[in-house]
């Protein structure tokens, strides 16, 4: 069953701005979904239409089957929305925040006490629930925000930017939450600028530039036309320039520093017998840039044309 | 579970949570009217009002409490909901509600009845404190009861459309300093309408607070400039009006959708 199906969808807003253009996009049932693109490519208009928080233009959503216009509850009732901007009360404290919300979707103020409380203890913020929002730091409130948006189990949940401004322990423990999360089915679609938390998490991509989706694919997939990374190696000895090697573009980025751009092609191993024919001991190598930025920039700047021309 | 007893937790959530908002910060909302209440019955009833002499067949004093208890909860039943549902939207809290399965009908009844739960908090507070001044005889439970809580649920609704419109703090200001404040003032709170020339007479008839204010009037002591019936068509007239307009907005989303 596909958890969203979205045809032609247009937004233009009342100062003549067309942030959608006529997009198409399908996500199944189960899926951990990334929707990725530049500032401005209307990324957060997509996601506010299909919330209800923007009106559209033209096209239809449907989500689990049920369309927006002629079912909009029952649209509303299956999705969990976790938004860019803290968006509480920040004066109400946590519990009634989260208990509140789930009253919004009918659900009982005792029940709606007890999901409240196993969804803050998930998230590590029952000791916090007597305190008002605004007492909590950046982190606390973007996972008080998901626990909000999981408080009537949603089939669908939606986060755009979960983790933007949170610490890198933090967010390594959201993302064990959020796989946790789908693999027990729920569908998650993902919007982030982590390009990293991307390619982590989601099995199935696609990106909007310019209000149109610019590819739709798999994250295997599209990792594949990645024909060229570039690599950064520590090595043991100073070197006073950078050593020629055919086939391989080699810049000296420090004495002990090298910079290595490789095709898919040709591979490391041809890269580690030269370095080992010179004496040059490589100490540690690492991606220069995360593989999925490197195609993410290609693909918006070149249009929507993946990969290849990276370097 | 079916749709009416989701709504009904929905309305109850709303319901709650506005009361909760008002009672938390009682030292603002329900406090000053209290105080600013027992000033006008000592200055206007006790040090004046023994100068003006009997209004009406009444004690000066005892004439204007009707007019100045539906006063506080004209007041507060609009400020409550302008403030409630501005803040909402600047905190953007307003999207719990949009994302939420619920019709845009809860949305209003839940703010307007969280705006007269205050008026009616505050309009009992204020009778308590008038009766340590006069002797409160009703006239007409009905007509008090009635009167009281459709003048609430008015303007609950009034400041609602005020708040979809709003985009400042000053723009939930404005309408009840230079419109609100001066048609009560201006609406027989503090004297009769026969006392003022013939064309005042009828200038004065436009204004709805008077038909409230001498409805009210009629429930607690047995007279009014106004009949009734006029009155009640002219109140429920303006909810009806104001609720279609309110929903007429929800549904397009004014002030509150892109």
């Amino acid at each position: 069953m596909k958890a969203l199906a979205i045809k032609d969808l247009r937004k233009t807003y009342r100062n003549g701005h067309e942030a959608l253009r006529g997009i198409d996009l399908e996500v199944e049932e189960g899926d951990f979904f990334a929707l990725l693109g530049p500032n401005g490519a209307g990324k957060s208009t997509a996601i506010g239409i299909i919330s209800s928080l923007v009106n559209k233009t033209a096209g239809q959503v449907s989500v689990f089957g049920h369309d927006l216009d002629r079912d909009p509850s029952a649209v509303k009732a299956c999705i969990g929305l976790v938004p860019q901007e803290f968006n509480f009360n920040q004066f109400e404290p946590v519990v009634e925040i989260v208990v509140n919300q789930a009253g919004y979707y009918g659900i009982p103020r005792r029940e709606a006490y007890r999901r409240a409380e196993a969804s803050l203890r998930q998230l590590d913020l029952w000791g916090k629930k007597d305190v008002q929002a605004r007492e909590l730091s950046g982190g606390m409130k973007r996972r008080l925000m998901i626990a909000r948006a999981l408080v009537h189990d949603p089939r669908l949940l939606i986060l755009d930017e979960p983790t933007a401004g949170v610490d890198i322990e933090i967010r390594r423990s959201m993302w064990d939450f959020l796989r946790e999360i789908n693999l027990g089915g729920t569908t998650i679609i993902l919007t982030t600028h982590y390009l990293e938390e991307a390619e982590n998490l989601c099995r199935h991509i696609a990106i909007i530039n310019h209000g149109r989706i610019a590819e739709r694919a798999k994250m295997t997939e599209l990792l594949r036309r990645l024909h060229t990374e570039t690599f950064v190696l520590d090595v043991r000895d100073e070197l006073s320039e950078p050593p020629l090697i055919p086939g391989f573009s080699i810049q000296l980025r420090d004495s002990t520093t090298l910079e290595v751009a490789v095709t898919r092609a040709s591979g490391l191993t041809p890269l580690f017998a030269a370095l080992g024919e010179r004496r040059i001991e490589v100490l540690s190598l690492r991606n220069k840039q995360n593989r999925l930025e490197q195609l993410f920039i290609d693909m918006v700047k070149g249009g929507g044309e993946a990969g290849g021309r990276a370097q | 579970m079916t749709a009416v007893p989701v709504y009904w937790v929905a309305f109850k959530t709303i319901l709650t949570k506005e009361i909760l908002r008002f009672t938390r910060i009682w030292v603002q909302t329900v406090l000053p009217p209290a105080i600013t209440m027992a000033l006008y019955f000592v200055i206007f009833g006790k040090l004046i009002g023994s100068q003006i002499g009997d209004m009406e067949g009444f004690r000066y004093i005892d004439f204007i409490v009707p007019g100045l208890i539906l006063m506080s909860v004209i007041s507060n039943s609009y400020a409550n909901v302008v403030s409630s549902f501005y803040s909402s939207k600047f905190q953007h809290n307003i999207e719990e509600l949009l994302i939420a399965p619920l019709p845009n009908f809860i949305i209003l009844a839940g703010y307007v009845s969280g705006g007269v739960a205050r008026g009616v908090t505050v309009g009992v507070v204020v009778t308590a404190v008038s009766s340590f001044f006069t002797d409160l005889n009703i006239h007409s439970y009905g007509v008090t009861l009635a009167v009281f809580v459709l003048t609430s649920v008015l303007f609950s609704t009034a400041g609602f459309i005020n708040a979809v419109y709003a985009n400042s703090f000053d723009d939930i200001s404005i309408v009840p300093t230079f419109v609100l404040t001066p048609l009560t003032y201006l609406g027989g709170v503090f004297y009769s309408i026969s006392m003022l020339p013939t064309f005042w007479q009828q200038v004065s008839l436009v204004n709805p607070v008077l038909y409230m204010v001498n409805a009210f009037r009629y429930g607690l002591l047995g007279v009014s400039d106004i009949a009734m019936w006029q009155a009640f068509a002219i109140i429920l007239g303006f909810i009806v009006a104001l609720a279609a307009f309110a929903m007429w907005l929800l549904a397009r989303g004014v002030g509150i959708k892109s």
